[in-house]
């Protein structure tokens, strides 16, 4: 019997999901709605404070996992969504969504390294 | 002799049949709002590299009526995945036995979502260290 | 004479000599407060439509031959009382995702093929001789495995997951619960050959946590919790088979 390769998937769903579960809400309404808003200082997400945020490799980290996982997680609820709604061309959905993914990360860990230390 | 003539019923719309299922279906729709937000760090994070004209044009966006408004939709999105994902945590999970009874799917979901709460605390707390 | 109320029952009904369409008919059936809905079938069967077709036997919820879609939700028919659908009607269909045989009666045999290809037998390290006695188990051991031992092979799981509606390749709830009741089983040594069906392609992977199966279990086994922790069994042995010492 062939052997699956959706556990390396899985895996990744499951970070991704625990991550966003526990403070994609938070996040979200602190960038999109608290420093507009005026609830946290309104220059936190300025290019200088974003810069050096970055510099830092705990701050590479935490924006690398965020998008990463986020987008992990997704891919995978999106492909199994995509069977769940009658789409039969398994491999098309793989390639879009694991494939998206794949790309996403490569090009959040490009540029988070091309801002430099 | 009876006749066999199997007869297999369509599985078109089979998410309407039951509330169950269209739960089920929100829960996986929010997945589309997780990668829509991934997708704006990643584009915030490039502009960033290209330097402060590109990253304030890109964030100049931000705080206008509409834009609110989206990303309340967004915490609203992972708000309920939050939800759904420690509800139905007590069936993915080894069971847990105290005192040789296994502990209440409830107790589970109830302390994924206050972990979730006081991580997303803490993090409000630190930006707020961090920026001042 | 105890008091009686009038339902009607409206059954999908499939005469494979007939016509190629299932239809609907329905009849109103007078019941009393402990009539179940199979009591209600059998009294269409017995007074109304002799050749109306559904499977029972026990009438205590543990032959697991009753099950159907009752307003919708696959439940055993001899478990659920007439009076909880008041006012009706109350419609009546053949188990979700399996093809109907006739009118109530479901095709089986794709469940039955499954249950024998995970071996459901204890299946010891090495043969045992009677004069060596009992095969003992502490109680910590038993409550490993003891409620997926509940199962009572109804199907109910498999016309709850959609999954299995969309591609029956998929091992599905019911059967993984029972691979998993012997797997845990302290006295067997059959998990290897049993986690090959788990690690395949229509093993555990095609479940999406709908979790519905375990909602409509009428034995409470959670079928659910068996299969997603099989992925987990299955994810860590994807990576552990390439520790060295490992085949």
């Amino acid at each position: 019997m062939k052997r699956s390769s959706q556990p390396v998937f899985w895996l990744l769903f499951g970070a991704g999901g625990m991550l966003s579960a526990t403070l994609g809400a938070m996040l979200v309404f602190i960038t999109g709605i608290a420093i507009p808003m005026g609830l946290l200082p309104a220059d936190t997400l300025s290019y200088d404070n974003m810069i050096a945020f970055h510099r830092h490799w705990a701050g590479k980290a935490f924006t690398f996992a965020v998008i990463s996982l986020f987008l992990w997680h997704g891919a995978h609820r999106i492909f199994h969504s995509l069977h769940d709604i009658g789409v039969k061309a398994r491999g098309a959905s793989v390639v879009a969504c694991y494939g998206l993914a794949l790309l996403g990360t490569l090009a959040a860990g490009l540029t988070l390294l091309s801002i430099g230390v | 002799m009876a006749i066999r003539r199997p007869y297999v019923r369509p599985m078109d719309g089979w998410w309407r049949r039951d509330p169950f299922f269209i739960r089920y279906m929100a829960r996986e729709a929010t997945a589309v709002f997780v990668v829509a937000y991934a997708a704006i760090l990643l584009v915030s994070v490039v502009r960033l590299s290209r330097g402060e004209a590109s990253y304030d044009a890109w964030m100049a966006g931000l705080g206008s009526g509409a834009m609110i408004a989206a990303y309340a939709a967004l915490v609203a999105a992972f708000a309920y995945h939050t939800y759904t994902w420690f509800a139905i945590m007590p069936k993915t999970m080894p069971p847990i036995m105290i005192a040789r009874k296994r502990l209440a799917p409830g107790v589970i979901t109830a302390s994924g979502i206050l972990v979730s709460v006081l991580v997303s605390l803490a993090l409000f707390a630190a930006v707020r260290v961090l920026a001042s | 004479m105890p008091e009686t109320r009038t339902i009607t029952i409206e059954v999908l009904r499939y005469q494979p000599q007939e016509g190629a369409e299932p239809y609907l008919q329905s009849w109103p059936v007078a019941f009393t407060d402990d009539m179940s809905v199979l009591q209600g079938l059998q009294h269409i069967k017995d007074f109304a439509d002799g050749s109306l077709t559904f499977r029972w036997s026990c009438r205590m919820a543990i032959c697991g031959s009753c099950g159907m879609m009752i307003g919708g939700v696959p439940r055993l028919a001899c478990r659920s009382f007439l009076r909880d659908f008041m006012p009706g009607p109350l419609r009546v269909e053949a188990l979700a995702h399996h093809p109907i045989e006739r009118d109530l009666v479901v095709d089986a045999s794709d469940f039955v093929e499954k249950l024998a290809r995970i071996q459901p037998w204890i299946k010891p390290r090495a043969p045992r001789a009677l004069a060596e006695g009992e095969n003992l188990q502490t109680p910590a051991q038993l409550e490993r495995y003891e409620q997926f031992s509940h199962c009572i092979n109804c199907m109910l799981c498999y016309a709850a997951c959609p999954q299995y509606g969309l591609d029956p390749k998929f091992l599905g709830p019911g059967i993984t619960a029972l691979l998993h009741r012997y797997n845990e089983d302290s006295r067997d040594a059959g998990r290897g050959e049993r986690m090959e069906l788990v690690h395949a392609e229509d093993g555990v992977w095609s479940c999406t946590a709908v979790g519905y199966c375990s909602k409509v279990c009428p034995k409470q086994v959670d079928p659910a919790n068996a299969v997603n922790l099989n992925k987990t069994a299955s994810a860590v042995d994807w990576f552990a088979r390439f520790l060295p010492g490992r085949r």
